[in-house]
């Protein structure tokens, strides 16, 4: 059974007002988590399809070919954990 | 003059790739990359000379204690201090900072008290203060940073008084760069009678700083953000100022005698000789032999050379980047009051966002507060972006950073 912890390294909490989310994907399961967030996510926008501008339920996050994401504007851990359960598994 | 070409063949990791770009790193106020002299050094003295320090009468313990001990007497050089008995070593700035809030400032700071705390100040120099007041009910005073980042002297000098018994200040801003005249803030605070504790994290790796004409009665400052390894730093303090100081931590290596009286049934306990009086336990060794190579680079280079070389950048940099419409940088543009640091933001993004971004192009820089949550306030941002220099960097490097910088606009 697989969990959100095989596909994330870490999640650093940005301090301050501007509350982000940075998830950064464990190495050798970047590729994967990447594919599967783009197959379920809207694409908003595409920089040189390398970083994404995405939505998905109503979250906005900006994910990198390098295997790490911003998730902005959300208001505990508990919510990302969400979201990314719904995104990768 | 500086070759950063030549120093660049030093460094083995300016030879990664990141995602396929040459790494470029602009992260050094955070911390810097390290010489194959220093890697070298510490290799060498696990691989022949590892022992543990002081008392032991081997032949092994006799060259460590050598090295260890010269490893004080040229840090103590590097600064112009008067000797090793000057030169703590401990694990960095913040528990250099941290012995003198605890070995003086405990016994030293009482109720009505004043220390006096600059705004530019990073977390370090501010939370021990903080928490040291909530025991001994003195009071903090935090000195004004101007619009363009520069410390308000004026207010400063209006704001000290006699019941001001330290002043805490950095020599350099690890968020704007900005050098503070802390030989002007030492003098005042001798009028009236206070000490001076400068945070050198940014100032000691990347200009010639020397106490005696500072005249500073402390100075911190950690090894690894001066091409030396993490875990070791050094706090300079005068003499007779350490002298009167009660130690830090106890234990073994800081005592010289401990005696069991039968009458009293207790220990009496005589203290150690600078600087060992303040290095309880056994020592971080091997770093600090890593940090004395680390000075000796940076000896044979310059410190001359090495400020010149920043300011060159930094100066680069600067006008660079006002080629990007959407960037803004923050602090004084003079490079004669400033080292190499630039802070900026770009328009409608977040300092992470960019630095993500830069990330996909092996461009490593800072983002968020760099522990500086005070100063970000006053300049209201929510966070920032900050690229910092030192000897390895080149001009091509901020050539292709402002061109990735460019493409985020």
């Amino acid at each position: 059974m697989l969990s959100i912890e095989d596909y994330v390294a870490r999640i650093e909490e940005t301090c301050g007002e501007e509350r982000n989310f940075i998830v950064i994907f464990k190495y050798d399961k970047k590729e994967q988590a990447v594919s599967k967030i783009l197959k379920k996510a809207k694409i908003e926008k595409s920089i040189s399809a390398i970083i994404f501008e995405l939505t998905f339920k109503g979250v906005s996050f900006r994910l990198y070919g390098t295997g790490k994401a911003i998730f902005r504007n959300l208001k505990e851990k508990s919510e990302l954990q969400n979201v990314l359960t719904d995104l990768l598994l | 003059m500086l070759d950063p070409y030549k120093i660049r063949e030093d460094f083995p990791i300016l030879k990664r790739k990141i995602s396929n770009h040459p790494l470029i790193y602009f992260d050094n106020a955070a911390t810097s990359q390290k010489p194959k002299q220093v890697i070298g050094a510490i290799k060498n003295f696990y691989e022949n000379h590892n022992a543990n320090v002081h008392r032991a009468v081997h032949t092994l313990s006799q060259e460590a204690s050598e090295l260890y001990e010269r490893a004080h007497e040229e840090v103590a050089s590097f600064i112009n201090a008067r000797g090793m008995e000057e030169i703590i070593f401990l694990r960095g700035t913040t528990e250099a900072i941290n012995l003198v809030a605890y070995a003086w400032g405990l016994r030293n700071l009482k109720r009505d008290d004043e220390v006096i705390v600059s705004l530019m100040e990073h977390h370090s120099n501010i939370v021990p203060w903080e928490i040291l007041s909530k025991i001994n009910e003195f009071n903090i005073k935090y000195a004004e940073v101007k619009e363009d980042g520069t410390l308000n002297y004026e207010a400063f000098e209006d704001m000290i008084s006699n019941k001001t018994k330290i002043v805490c200040i950095s020599h350099v801003s690890n968020f704007s760069g900005v050098i503070n005249d802390v030989k002007r803030v030492a003098r005042v605070a001798h009028d009236y009678g206070a000490l001076t504790l400068v945070d050198g994290a940014q100032s000691v790796p990347h200009l010639p700083v020397n106490v005696k004409d500072l005249d500073v009665d402390f100075l911190a400052f950690s090894a690894h953000k001066m091409l030396g390894p993490t875990g070791i730093g050094a706090l300079y303090g005068k003499r007779e100022v350490l002298e009167k100081m009660e130690p830090f931590q106890g234990g073994g290596e800081m005592i010289r005698e401990v005696s069991f009286d039968q009458m009293t049934r207790r220990c009496s306990i005589t203290w150690n000789d600078l600087p060992w009086k303040f290095e309880a336990g056994t020592p971080n060794i091997c770093d600090g032999i890593g940090l004395m190579e680390a000075v000796r680079y940076l000896r044979r280079v310059g410190m001359e050379d090495v400020k010149a070389h920043e300011c060159m950048l930094t100066e680069y940099a600067m006008q660079r980047m006002q080629e990007c419409q959407k960037v803004e940088i923050y602090g004084p543009r003079d490079t004669s009051i400033k080292c190499g640091i630039v802070p900026f933001n770009v328009e409608g993004l977040s300092s992470h966002d960019v630095a993500l971004f830069l990330d996909n192009y092996g461009i490593m820089i800072r983002s968020g507060f760099h522990c500086t949550q005070p100063l970000h306030q006053i300049f209201k941002l929510k966070s920032s972006t900050r690229v910092s220099f030192y000897i390895y960097n080149i001009r091509e490097e901020v050539d292709r950073f402002v061109e990735v910088l460019k493409e985020i606009e």
